[in-house]
């Protein structure tokens, strides 16, 4: 495997940890909420879109957005109903909640799906490989970045040159200061949580082929979605990307030249960071 | 006064299950293990206020110190979780001086990462820790020299249980201490705890220690009665386990590990006998209903605390 092969698929890598673990960012640093279940509404994406493929033959890029709906809708009720009741709550009550709201959805893929891995058989066009510098990309993966990279562009312009991005940046800097301005910040938060659930859902339809997809799925990528947004900082979008990039090359590198240290690296720059940088690379003290 | 009753209840409640369930005294001593486990881990995240995802990195460092020393031919085993506590108890320093800084999200991560990180050491050191087979072929000497441990597992209970009780001992001394009260400051507000001329970050590291050492110890009870070490007693899994143990049980509280403990693994028991997945859900709903009726735990249901902050 040339270099250059396993940085593009460490890069494929990070952009589906990126756009699962932006919602979550910006959770986070909105309420400070340890919401642990977020891989659940990508797994909610990921059944929607395996479900409409090979169940009702719905097409694959068709699929895509309605596995960002579907997801976004399951955002929003949970929100609604559950989640924002918990926000004044203990960090331990939260991990609480969200630890049971993982476990529900774990036995609830199980028992709606089954216990095994869900394949997924992607359409002719997005298969195959593309030569370029003398290596072998593959077209899904570089179909997965070119979306992610136009979704990290649309995120970064809501929250850069919109009325309601400018709102969401002042709440994350400052929450009082902010519901004392005027603004709105439960339905920020409920607007946020739900566009969080329905990326989650898009990256995890994305990432049916390449993360796998099973009902232990919440669980095991749990951790680098943690990763990606404690390293980065939370509330930020930045720090999450760059974050991303740094977990995904490096466990996708390691992974090629050096099976035999097997997450180890990975977890050893991470505690180096988070002790250099306490509040994550572009996150803020508070 | 009700206070003392309480102790002396929770010391004496495993006795009476020893005494209901003469058949299920391994499970017995598993379930002390663990309420031990619990009860170290409420000193971290209870009294002083530190979450930590990485608790196992302590249990599964005494488990593997004492199951190691038993194979390589020291089987004593008092000796042997004495040296585990001291093990774990070291292994504290260093993690405790790493997060002294550390908000909570920071805090989680890196006691997480450092106990993946052993995990992943001993994973690939089955030379000397036999990997994921698990550490096999401990020969534990009776203890005291005369009760040899027997299948039924009576001595092993026995042995747990007196672990569990200078455990428990020894946590209620440390959190009724000035040191513990110190911790409490530091909980409710580590500025002003320095502000007043508490050394927090070296508080925060000898609370480490101390419970990183119990937890060590409890690890090495479970070796010593199980005679094998699987790598699980590393994993991320018993750490989030044992935070919804207490949780569950009531943070903060020292009881609540027992309660959480008693509960929790009594009913993993009895419902994935029936089927696992049942298991999983039912459990889910459960820390779903307990987060918004008794956020502060069983305990906080039973006795609620008068003015204390449920952190």
């Amino acid at each position: 495997m040339q270099f250059i092969g396993v940085l593009l698929d460490g890069i494929a890598y990070a952009s589906l940890l990126f756009i699962i673990s932006a919602g979550l960012s910006i959770t986070m640093g909105l309420m400070q909420f340890a919401n642990l279940a977020h891989g659940a509404f990508a797994m909610v994406g990921g059944y929607a879109c395996v479900y409409g493929m090979n169940a009702l033959g719905i097409p694959y890029l068709a699929m895509l957005p309605l596995a960002f709906l579907i997801a976004g809708v399951f955002g929003l009720v949970l929100e609604l109903a559950l989640y924002r009741r918990l926000y004044e709550a203990s960090h331990l009550t939260q991990v609480l909640f969200t630890v049971g709201v993982l476990n529900v959805s774990a036995a609830s893929a199980v028992f709606l799906f089954g216990a095994g891995s869900q394949p997924i058989h992607l359409p002719p066009y997005l298969q195959g490989q593309i030569s370029f510098l003398d290596a072998n990309i593959s077209t899904f993966r570089l179909f997965t970045v070119v979306l992610v990279v136009a979704m990290a562009v649309v995120l970064a312009s809501i929250v850069q040159l919109t009325r309601f991005g400018a709102q969401l940046r002042c709440a994350v800097d400052n929450r009082r200061a902010a519901i004392g301005m005027g603004i709105n910040v439960d339905r920020l938060m409920t607007i946020a949580f739900t566009f969080g659930s329905a990326l989650a859902g898009l990256g995890g339809a994305l990432g049916v082929q390449l993360l796998g997809l099973d009902p232990s799925f919440a669980f095991k990528y749990l951790v680098y979605f943690l990763l990606v947004v404690v390293v980065g900082g939370a509330g930020s979008f930045v720090g999450p990307l760059l974050a991303a990039l740094i977990v995904g090359i490096l466990d996708t590198a390691s992974r090629y030249y050096a099976p035999e240290t097997g997450s180890f690296t990975l977890y050893l720059l991470m505690v180096a960071l988070l002790v250099m940088f306490p509040n994550g690379l572009y996150g803020r003290a508070r | 006064m009700t206070r003392r009753l309480a102790a002396a209840a929770c010391i004496l409640a495993p006795l009476c299950y020893a005494i209901a369930l003469p058949d299920y005294l391994v499970f017995g001593s598993q379930i002390l293990v663990m309420a031990l486990l619990a009860i170290s881990l409420d000193l971290l995240v209870g009294y002083a206020g530190i979450a930590t995802l990485g608790h196992a990195a302590f249990f599964g460092a005494g488990a593997y110190v004492a199951g190691l020393l038993s194979v390589h031919g020291w089987g004593e085993p008092l000796t042997g979780v004495l040296v585990a506590a001291c093990a774990a108890g070291a292994l504290g320093i260093p993690i405790g001086l790493l997060t002294a800084r550390s908000g909570t999200l920071a805090r989680l991560m890196i006691t997480l990462g450092i106990a993946v990180l052993l995990y992943e050491t001993a994973n690939r050191a089955a030379g000397i820790t036999g990997g994921a087979d698990g550490l096999q072929g401990m020969e534990v000497w009776p203890l005291l020299g005369v009760f040899d441990f027997d299948l039924a597992g009576k001595i092993g209970f026995a042995y747990a249980w007196c672990t569990f009780v200078l455990g428990f001992i020894l946590a209620r001394f440390v959190v009724k201490s000035p040191f513990g009260l110190s911790l409490e400051a530091i909980r409710d507000n580590p500025l002003r705890a320095a502000g007043i001329g508490i050394p927090v970050k070296g508080r925060l590291t000898a609370a480490f220690v101390i419970s990183a050492a119990i937890a060590g110890a409890a690890g090495a009870v479970l070796a010593q009665t199980t005679q094998v070490v699987a790598l699980n007693v590393l994993s991320v899994q018993l750490s989030a386990d044992v935070l919804v143990i207490l949780i569950f049980g009531g943070i903060g509280r020292i009881y609540g590990g027992l309660i959480g403990a008693a509960l929790y693994m009594g009913a993993h028991h009895w419902m994935s006998g029936l089927s696992p997945v049942y298991w999983q859900f039912w459990l889910g709903l459960v820390l779903i209903a307990c987060a918004f009726l008794a956020p502060s735990g069983i305990m906080g249901l039973m006795a609620p605390r008068a003015g204390g902050r449920d952190t």
